[in-house]
């Protein structure tokens, strides 16, 4: 099979890949690898007649090698990537592979009209298509808005916006929130467009349950207090045929710990370790946007220039960096806004599956550490199968490390369920194309 | 007229729509059942991420349906338990 090759190879499509592809074409031979059809990632997705975002336009003008639709399953040290199309090899690599919703399980969570809010997002953005008629949006974060807003604008009737933590907590921040009033004018127009809808939104509420058998029919949602404990008495049935639901993100750093790039724990999340120039602990490996933890489209956009051009060799502009980090302190103000609590534990039932794909349930996860002597997650893997099947834990590593973590007393560490040393599933025929003809 | 067929029923297309758009559009919720318990499956994260919506596109089983755009004259097919290795 022919190999690309080039001096800088991107991994991930989306605002920091795109930047940081666009900076370093100005220096030396691009390309970059994607997933989608076209490039643009989850924050740039277009339907196919819109044109794509500007700045994909930007890299193909300064002669980007754009190779979408490709899984990567390995980065091999040196640098190969692999893909099920042809390998590309590069001197360095920038990891930007983004992240994915956070789900946190409740009874009634693999129901299906059950589905996470970027993915309700992801359908509309890229195929104008609504997930359902009736909708309840849950979780917490402030992405919860735009995807709210988004499908009310297109027609579907929003049963309710239910935040589980409180916005208050920004005053704790007043001095961050203060430095980005575009922000602030942000929500505000996402909470007129609410209004206008006669959209309620409520803080410190979540879905306790969804309900039906072959689909969902109804949630139960109630108050909770700032464990994210329902508040008894004060449950209600909403009727609705889907259920958008997101806890934050996770970021997709497998290709990085791979290739033996250490990890932090920011915010309960694993994100790749990177220095003033983006770079990881692996020489030659720089990383940008949510990999390196959850920041938004523009702290991304401004990792993937400063990443794209250290993996050039060039100075990064002190401009940039002085960007970076004012948009760095207002992540860090939304993660202690709307973290994860402990209280969704309580809501689950013992036949809840905490595991999708291998169908293990809370109760044969809490048997795992109680009667079998599991005393972390990866043991619990080991015994239960959970984080075994086609998703490699990404949607239950979280909740059973947090699960694990509860019965033990110990710190959750997602880690124990993120190690893959394939990436993507890999289909043998794609193995046996996948040999570097000259090397 | 743009149309893909699915378990033998014909349902509107529009250019760029993947798989998973097309079936919502056209109500269809869940295309898969699992190999334990048999439980529906349908659209999950909608990014590629999580493989519920695995489908059969003309005969290439465990297709993701969030990722694959469908085209004019597609054969769709749901799955059931594990599947089938050809």
């Amino acid at each position: 099979m022919p190999v690309v090759r080039c001096d800088v190879v991107v991994i991930g499509g989306g605002p920091a890949g795109l930047a940081a592809a666009s900076a370093a074409a100005a220096h030396g031979s691009v390309a970059v690898v994607d997933l989608a059809a076209r490039p643009g990632g989850q924050f740039y997705r277009r339907p196919a007649d819109v044109p794509p975002t500007p700045l994909a336009a930007r890299c193909a003008a300064r002669g980007v090698t754009m190779l979408t639709g490709r899984r990567v399953f390995l980065v091999e040290s040196g640098f190969t990537v692999h893909t099920d199309g042809e390998p590309v090899t590069a001197d360095a690599v920038v990891i930007a592979t983004g992240a994915h919703d956070r789900p946190v399980p409740f009874p009634g969570w693999d129901l299906p009209g059950v589905l996470t809010a970027g993915g309700a997002q992801a359908l509309l953005k890229g195929s104008r298509v609504l997930p359902g008629r009736r909708i309840v949006v849950a979780g917490t974060g402030p992405f919860l808005l735009p995807v709210a807003t988004g499908l009310a604008s297109a027609g579907a009737r929003v049963a309710g916006v239910f935040e589980a933590n409180s916005p208050a907590r920004f005053a704790r921040h007043a001095g961050v929130v203060w430095r980005h009033p575009d922000k602030l004018a942000e929500a505000a127009r996402h909470l007129a467009v609410l209004a206008r809808h006669r959209v309620p939104v409520r803080n410190r509420h979540t879905v306790l349950a969804a309900h039906g058998t072959d689909g969902v029919t109804a949630v139960t949602v109630a108050k909770v207090d700032r464990d994210w404990r329902p508040v008894k008495g004060t449950e209600w049935r909403i009727d609705c045929d889907t259920v958008a639901v997101g806890c934050g993100f996770v970021p997709q750093i497998d290709l990085g710990t791979a290739l033996g790039c250490a990890t932090d724990l920011v915010a309960g999340t694993a994100v790749l370790r990177v220095d003033g120039r983006q770079a990881t602990t692996v020489p030659g490996v720089f990383a940008a946007g949510e990999v390196t933890g959850i920041g938004g489209v523009r702290l991304s956009l401004v990792e993937g220039m400063i990443a794209g051009r250290a993996a050039s060799g060039v100075d990064v502009p002190v401009r940039l960096e002085r960007q970076r980090a004012g948009h760095r302190a207002f992540a860090a103000a939304l993660a202690d806004v709307y973290p994860v609590r402990k209280g969704w534990l309580g809501n689950l039932t013992g036949d809840t599956l905490l595991c999708r794909c291998e169908e293990v349930d809370h109760h044969t996860v809490r048997a795992a550490v109680t009667e079998l002597g599991a005393r972390d997650a990866r043991a619990v893997k080991l015994l239960t199968r959970a984080g075994m099947g086609w998703c490699q834990g990404r949607m239950c590593g979280d909740a059973v490390a947090c699960a694990v973590a509860d019965l033990t007393g110990r710190a959750p560490d997602p880690t124990d369920m993120t190690r893959r040393m394939l990436a993507q599933p890999v289909r043998l025929g794609d193995l046996a194309n996948d040999t570097l003809e000259d090397r | 007229m743009s149309e893909v067929i699915f378990d033998g029923r014909s349902l509107p297309v529009r250019p760029g729509q993947t798989v998973a758009a097309v079936l919502l559009a056209a109500g269809v919720r869940s295309w898969r059942t699992t190999r334990v318990a048999g439980r529906p499956r349908g659209l999950f994260c909608g990014i590629g991420a999580c493989f519920d919506c695995l489908v059969t596109v003309n005969g290439t089983p465990s297709v993701r349906a969030c990722l694959t755009e469908a085209r004019p004259g597609d054969v769709i097919a749901t799955r059931d338990g594990a599947g089938r290795a050809v």
